[in-house]
């Protein structure tokens, strides 16, 4: 368990510090795009796969995290104290909502529901709010067109030294790295097992003497942080933010990365937010197919096919050719599984 | 050992609807005592059970515990009192390991390493020490059964409430969990709802008689399981 926590961590330090050899300045800056949607991934991947949580609206925390840092950072100049915002506001927000959803005893599918349509609300304050009326301080909310020239990260301290997009992509590698180990630290506590545990059986739990409500309200609260500080990458990748980061599509998205990656794993969602980042980008480089076709397909295969997501077939896969008798290969290769 | 009984039901009705399922009922337990419920589907066992573990709120009537109102508490807040509860369809950690079951029990109020050793303890206690890492959901349903009284044993609790514990068990995991049940009542107390007779019998001493949501007898085991009154709601009287 922890050695192949130590592989995993020292094989992504690897790949994201061997990336800036080999990729290019654009490279990178696709790559701080994807980093984002893997950290928002995290957060999925954390409330939904271990938490047991169905959030079909985690972009409402990234959506929330990514304005809350554009806000913040026009009217600060100096951007420690607005990234500290963007984790601290969705935090608070899911929690309060955690709170009314997990104390009221509203049932998993209602859960889903009641995340999509804050994310859809959400999606529609923030895009009715152009006009000069609606301004935080100097900031411009600016309606569907969103806050454009979002003052990048700073040195901590130093408003004038804003980071360049390579360090930029360094921070993001290093935040990600620090997102998963603190998950898979987290998971390994009391905290985290209990939290699994009332996944399992929330019933069985509540007997033991936990409250399966508090469990859930924190890890709710968790990964909204999480997702607001993906919203926060996600804005500095492209220097301005708009209500799509509260779309539907945004909503969706953060589930297939999920799903096709495995759920109940932390490294799955990162692979799949990646993938599907990746194959967005390359689908859009031609104009034959639409994306959002493809992806549908994409999707379709993977619920139909292999159900579990990649990462966890692959576990299954390695575990049945671990456990086939070793001599005599041929006949064993000949029998059918079905 | 006189005084405030460890467990009381005071006047406790639980009305669904039109329905009266439990009517009026008084209940003492003592420390350290062994209680069988018994009577026949539908007397109001299972309601009455649900009521003293939080699942249920009574409709009228008051529970304590050591003279402490628990009516209505919530089942956490029950289990916290020191209350160990198996339910009738075993609720357990179906995904995870035998032992990572019990330990998410012992690990409430116990450091990671008395709950390690507690694990230790509870796994040897029950056989389960072989089947430690298999997952629960992949076992068979009396080792299930097993799981989830490790579980509760692994809280220690003072008191323990088993609904239906040898329900779906072969003869000889019966007499095992009889044995195991005697065992436990050395230094807790236990309330035990069960159908099964010939398990009765093996662990009981005090019975307690439901019929159509009332106590219809309270006695020593053998006066009860002969008296007939109770052989008429079980055996349903032969009319004429």
């Amino acid at each position: 368990m922890s050695r192949s926590f130590l592989a995993t961590l020292a094989l992504m330090i690897v790949v994201l510090a061997g990336l800036p050899m080999i990729a290019g300045l654009f490279g990178l800056v696709q790559a701080t795009l994807f980093i984002s949607m893997a950290v928002l991934a995290l957060s999925q991947g954390f409330i939904w796969g271990y938490g047991g949580i169905m959030s079909f609206g985690q972009s409402a925390f990234f959506g929330l995290g990514g304005y809350a840092y554009a806000i913040a950072a026009i009217d600060l100049g100096e951007s420690t104290l607005p990234l500290a915002l963007a984790i601290l506001v969705p935090t608070l927000f899911a929690a309060l909502l955690g709170y009314f959803m997990f104390y009221g005893r509203i049932s998993d599918a209602y859960v889903g529901v009641i995340t999509l349509t804050v994310t859809v609300i959400l999606f529609n304050v923030a895009n009715s709010t152009a006009g000069d009326a609606w301004r935080i301080g100097q900031a411009a909310l600016g309606g569907f067109n969103g806050i454009p020239s979002v003052p990048p990260l700073n040195v901590p301290g130093q408003p004038d030294n804003q980071l360049s997009p390579a360090a930029l992509y360094g921070v993001a590698a290093v935040l990600l790295v620090m997102v998963y180990a603190l998950l898979r630290g987290l998971l390994a506590t009391k905290f985290g097992r209990v939290v699994v545990a009332i996944r399992e059986n929330e019933t069985r739990a509540m007997l033991l003497g936990y409250d399966p409500r508090l469990y859930k309200t924190i890890t709710f609260a968790i990964g909204g942080g999480i997702a607001g500080l993906a919203g926060c990458l996600f804005t500095n990748w492209g220097g301005f933010v708009s209500p799509t980061v509260f779309g539907l599509q945004q909503a969706a998205q953060v589930i297939i990365f999920v799903l096709l990656g495995g759920l109940g794993t932390l490294i799955g969602p990162i692979l799949g937010a990646v993938a599907v980042q990746y194959l967005i980008i390359a689908i859009g480089t031609q104009q034959t197919f639409n994306a959002n076709l493809i992806l549908g397909i994409v999707l379709l295969a993977f619920v139909l096919l292999i159900p579990r997501g990649v990462l966890p077939s692959l576990g299954l896969l390695a575990e049945r050719i671990a456990a086939r008798p070793a001599p005599d290969p041929a006949p064993a290769a000949v029998e059918a599984r079905p | 050992m006189t005084g405030v009984p460890l467990l009381e039901a005071r006047g406790v009705s639980m009305r669904f609807g039109g329905v009266t399922a439990v009517d009026t009922v008084d209940f003492g337990l003592g420390e350290r005592e062994l209680r069988c419920l018994i009577g026949p589907n539908g007397a109001g066992k299972s309601t009455f059970f649900k009521m003293l573990t939080g699942q249920l709120r009574p409709t009228a009537g008051r529970v304590l515990f050591r003279g402490r109102d628990i009516t209505g508490a919530r089942p956490h807040e029950i289990a916290r009192l020191a209350v160990g509860i198996k339910t009738q369809v075993p609720n357990v950690f179906n995904g995870l390991s035998v032992a990572e079951n019990v330990f998410v029990a012992a690990r409430r109020g116990k450091s990671a390493r008395q709950a390690r050793a507690m694990v230790d303890q509870v796994l040897t206690r029950l056989g389960l020490a072989e089947i430690a890492r298999r997952i629960v959901g992949q076992l068979a349903h009396g080792q299930r059964q097993w799981v989830e009284i490790g579980t509760v044993l692994a809280q220690e609790p003072e008191l323990i409430l088993l609904d239906e514990p040898a329900a779906g068990m072969t003869h000889e995991e019966v007499v095992r969990t009889s044995e195991l049940i005697r065992e436990i009542n050395r230094a807790q107390a236990l309330i035990v709802v069960e159908h099964d007779m010939q398990f009765i019998r093996m662990i009981a001493r005090t019975v307690t008689v439901f019929n159509r949501g009332r106590i219809l007898i309270e006695d020593d085991v053998e006066r009860v399981l002969t008296h007939q009154a109770v052989r008429d709601v079980y055996l349903g009287k032969k009319a004429a």
